[in-house]
């Protein structure tokens, strides 16, 4: 079955690159709406699933790219460890597409982001060619970190057939606590104890209220909830606004107005622009939920110091993703014509230039 | 006139140093044999070459400039920072300019509100720290030659310490890298935002040996300063046991701060060396280290002890105070001299495998210390399977060498077989080129030499380290540290 599907993926991709034709490389579809053009025939990553190899006690789980996420998740639970990044689903998402997508959900400012957790991949290139970078350990330095650039490069270098992720406990404790504050001084905090050894774990900042997520040893986080204050939230109200935030089911996401995700310094002061703001990662994201110019959204974000995504909705035709240094774009170019030299790949998706 | 001594060719040369003299100061470009001799080789000093030129670039007009010549004239050129590497990462070229990063060594800024540090690639690891220990933060990666090893070449590195399992490599630390590709063309990867968009260049410039781009700024992430940290002394009077120990403490969901592995060979140099107070009769002796808040550790210890007890620890000590801790640290730091004086050469390997192979690991080395009548004390950064095996030899006695190029080779072979890696954070260099060959297949290094063409269409970055042609993978040989001396001796190194 593995290797009919294995065959499958590298015969369709041969033909495609032979008959100058475009793929599409789709797992649950969850995040269709995500990115520029969707361009091609699809080929449903789906068929490739199951878990390679997890030991928890290597901190590592390699999984096929067509696995369900929620499956990856729960095999972790099973043994109380945990994908630190917090990926969101969206719906029945695999791995290899959240993978692809490179997103990271409220604990990526605490634990790091899904880059920092990719140890390995198997991946097949826009020649139909079965390739394997990075390895299943911690450490490793041989040859360029080709896996790493396979996250977030939204399948335009080719299909996550298979992944290596570093995965760690789930902490023993947790704690959700509220304030109520105006968004400067929410900012302003939130920096202030990220610069102590805090246990926090998430940040969400919205209409008044800003929200923080402790986890860590029982010790530690019946401490610092002593040092910071605040009012506790129950626990299940805790996790359903967390699953709110990381899901973008929470009321801040509702209504029909493009949603712009602006990553920027986390110390940058609160936006200058109409519209409703959600801030996490200790104030190095912000949501917005904007009508404003694109040009607007991201001159803003870059003379912060970051940059603006049309992450949802919105007229497409201004670009999705920021505008690259032409020194890094003539980079980004030459990265796709030498993994897949005819444009096979998910071609546009990421920028309509390749 | 012999135009050519050692390789260099004295009419090209002259040219070079005309041109770069041309913007650069005379003092910042060296040509004399005497003059260039210190840049001859990196810390893996079996390999060295004198450079064709060496120029010192203090600001970034200055490198750019380089750049542009030596792209235009089609001279390679070697970017290197202190030259602590242990791969030969920095070995010069004979028909090369060494590009020497070591004048470009300020800190810029440090901002303790954001915890970002920008500093010059010539910063030494450990000077940053220093000035962020004012604000109660602190760089993370701390390589073992962190007093002298400068940030620029731990990007070129992806340089790891002992803390890397729970605080992350370098490229986990790093938010941006400013530099220069080889046409002189200004990039930035990265930012001081959490991420960037299109793709992540920023890790794959990490740890890519200088081959793809030089860095002339790094901003890097700094964090808090734990308030405590302790850490425990646990001897077994079996090696598996003591490797089963580690997966245990693992399983149990904790992340210590530290968790290295000693054998009994190695314990015994050392403690000759330094008396840190090892238990020289065990077989092998775990350090796992807890740090965070007093209460997190306090806990964290306790439940480290039950795990080590658990799997078979005969005996347990934890370090009551600052000094007794860096005490046993001490030892661990000084393995490689403390080898260095029993034997008269020594090789270290620096393969890495999946931590539940520890124990078969050391299984198989000890077969082949019989196999090849070679003894072999081992160090480990246990916690991330990271391996260091120092095969003792005598490099004046040809069998030996030999013996010990084969064993060497099993090792690393063997790594790859269990599925780890050939080097976990020495990197590959010229001295591991021809085992990427074993590790990598004829595809998987075409595209590897595809991302070089994407940063430096023109080869002239650093060429011929770290990714071997297809040509060199026929040959296949083994480099060793001579005379048990590394340079820069007074560094530790683990």
């Amino acid at each position: 079955m593995a290797a009919d599907a294995l065959r499958t993926f590298a015969e369709t991709i041969r033909a495609a690159a032979t008959e100058g034709k475009r793929l599409r490389l789709r797992g649950g579809g969850t995040k269709d709406f995500y990115g520029q053009a969707l361009d091609g025939e699809i080929l449903d990553t789906r068929t490739y699933t199951g878990i390679v190899a997890y030991d928890p006690t290597e901190l590592v789980i390699t999984v096929c790219g067509g696995t369900p996420l929620a499956e990856v998740e729960a095999t972790l639970a099973a043994k109380r460890q945990m994908l630190a990044f917090e990926p969101p689903h969206f719906g029945a998402a695999t791995i290899g597409g959240a993978v692809a997508a490179g997103l990271s959900g409220p604990r990526r400012a605490a634990a790091g982001a899904l880059r920092d957790f990719v140890l390995g991949v198997r991946v097949m290139d826009g020649r139909g060619q079965d390739l394997s970078f990075g390895g299943r350990v911690m450490k490793n330095v041989a040859g360029y970190d080709v896996s790493r650039v396979m996250a977030g490069a939204l399948g335009t270098l080719g299909m996550i057939l298979e992944v290596s992720l570093k995965v760690l406990p789930l902490p023993v404790a947790e704690a959700a606590l509220k304030f109520e504050m105006p968004r400067d001084k929410a900012i302003e905090a939130v920096n202030r104890w990220a610069g102590k050894p805090l246990p926090i774990s998430a940040t969400a900042y919205t209409d008044g209220d800003l929200g923080v997520r402790l986890s860590g040893a029982a010790a530690a986080v019946k401490a610092a909830c002593g040092t910071l204050g605040g009012e506790r939230l129950a626990d299940a109200d805790a996790a359903r606004f967390w699953t709110g935030i990381r899901e973008q089911t929470d009321p801040f996401f509702a209504g029909d107005e493009p949603l712009w995700r602006l990553s920027v310094p986390s110390t940058t002061a609160p936006l200058a622009i109409e519209g409703r703001e959600l801030v996490e990662w200790g104030g190095a994201l912000r949501w917005l939920k904007s009508r404003a110019e694109a040009r607007t959204v991201r001159d803003a974000a870059a003379r912060a110091g970051g940059h603006a995504t049309l992450f949802r909705g919105g007229d497409k035709t201004a670009g999705v993703f920021h505008p690259l240094a032409p020194a890094v774009a003539r980079i980004h170019q030459r990265l796709k014509a030498e993994f897949d030299p005819h444009g096979v790949l998910n071609r546009g998706r990421l920028y309509a230039e390749f | 006139m012999n135009v050519r001594a050692q390789g260099i060719d004295f009419i090209r040369q002259s040219e070079v140093v005309g041109r770069l003299r041309a913007r650069l100061p005379a003092e910042s470009v060296l040509h004399q044999a005497e003059d260039t001799r210190p840049y001859e080789c990196d810390g893996l000093t079996a390999y060295r070459e004198l450079p064709m030129v060496v120029a010192l670039p203090a600001d970034e007009d200055e490198v750019k400039f380089v750049l542009e010549t030596c792209h235009a004239l089609g001279v390679q050129v070697i970017a290197r920072g202190a030259g602590t590497g242990l791969s030969g990462g920095a070995l010069p070229a004979p028909d090369g300019v060494l590009l020497s990063l070591a004048r470009m060594k300020r800190i810029l800024a440090v901002d303790p509100v954001a915890r970002l540090a920008r500093v010059q690639p010539g910063v030494r690891n450990l000077a940053i720290t220093e000035a962020a220990a004012p604000y109660g933060l602190y760089y993370a990666p701390d390589p073992s030659s962190q007093i002298a090893c400068t940030i620029g070449g731990n990007v070129a590195e992806n340089s790891g310490g002992v803390h890397c399992l729970k605080y992350g490599l370098t490229v986990h630390n790093v938010l941006r890298v400013r530099g220069f590709t080889i046409d002189g063309e200004l990039v930035e990867f990265g930012s001081e935002a959490l991420d960037s968009p299109g793709y992540d260049l920023l890790a794959v410039v990490t740890g890519s040996e200088g081959m793809l781009a030089v860095t002339t700024e790094v901003t890097v992430r700094l964090v808090p300063k734990p308030e405590a940290a302790r850490v425990i002394l646990a001897s077994f009077d079996d090696v598996e046991k003591a490797g089963e120990a580690v997966a245990a403490v693992i399983g149990a969901g904790i992340i210590p701060a530290g968790l290295e592995m000693m054998d009994q060979p190695m314990t015994r140099a050392v403690e000759e060396f330094v008396r840190a107070g090892y238990d020289i009769e065990a077989a092998a002796i775990l350090l796992c280290e807890s740090d965070g808040t007093p209460e997190e550790v306090a806990e964290e210890i306790a439940r480290m002890i039950d795990v080590l007890r658990g799997s078979g620890a005969t005996a347990i000590r934890v370090s009551a105070n600052d000094a007794e801790r860096n005490l046993f640290w001490a030892g661990r730091k000084a393995a490689f001299p403390a080898v260095g004086r029993i034997s008269p050469d020594y090789y270290c390997m620096d393969g890495t495998i999946p931590r539940a192979r520890l124990g078969a690991m050391l299984k198989f080395i000890a077969a082949m210390e019989q196999k090849y009548r070679l003894r072999c004390p081992n160090v480990f950064h246990a916690g991330d399977g990271n391996l260091h095996p120092l095969i003792l030899f005598d490099a004046n006695d040809p069998d030996e060498l030999a013996r010990t190029e084969q064993f060497a080779g099993e090792v690393l072979e063997k790594c790859v077989e269990v599925g780890g890696t050939i080097t976990g954070e020495h990197g590959v260099g010229i001295e591991k080129i021809n085992q990427m060959c074993a590790q990598f297949t004829g595809e998987e290094l075409a595209r590897f030499r595809g991302v070089k063409r994407a940063f430096d269409p023109a080869g002239l970055l650093n060429p011929g380290k770290n990714i071997p042609t297809l040509h060199r993978c026929a040959e296949f040989g083994r480099m060793v540290v001579r005379g048990g001396a590394l340079p820069h001796p007074d560094l530790p190194r683990f």
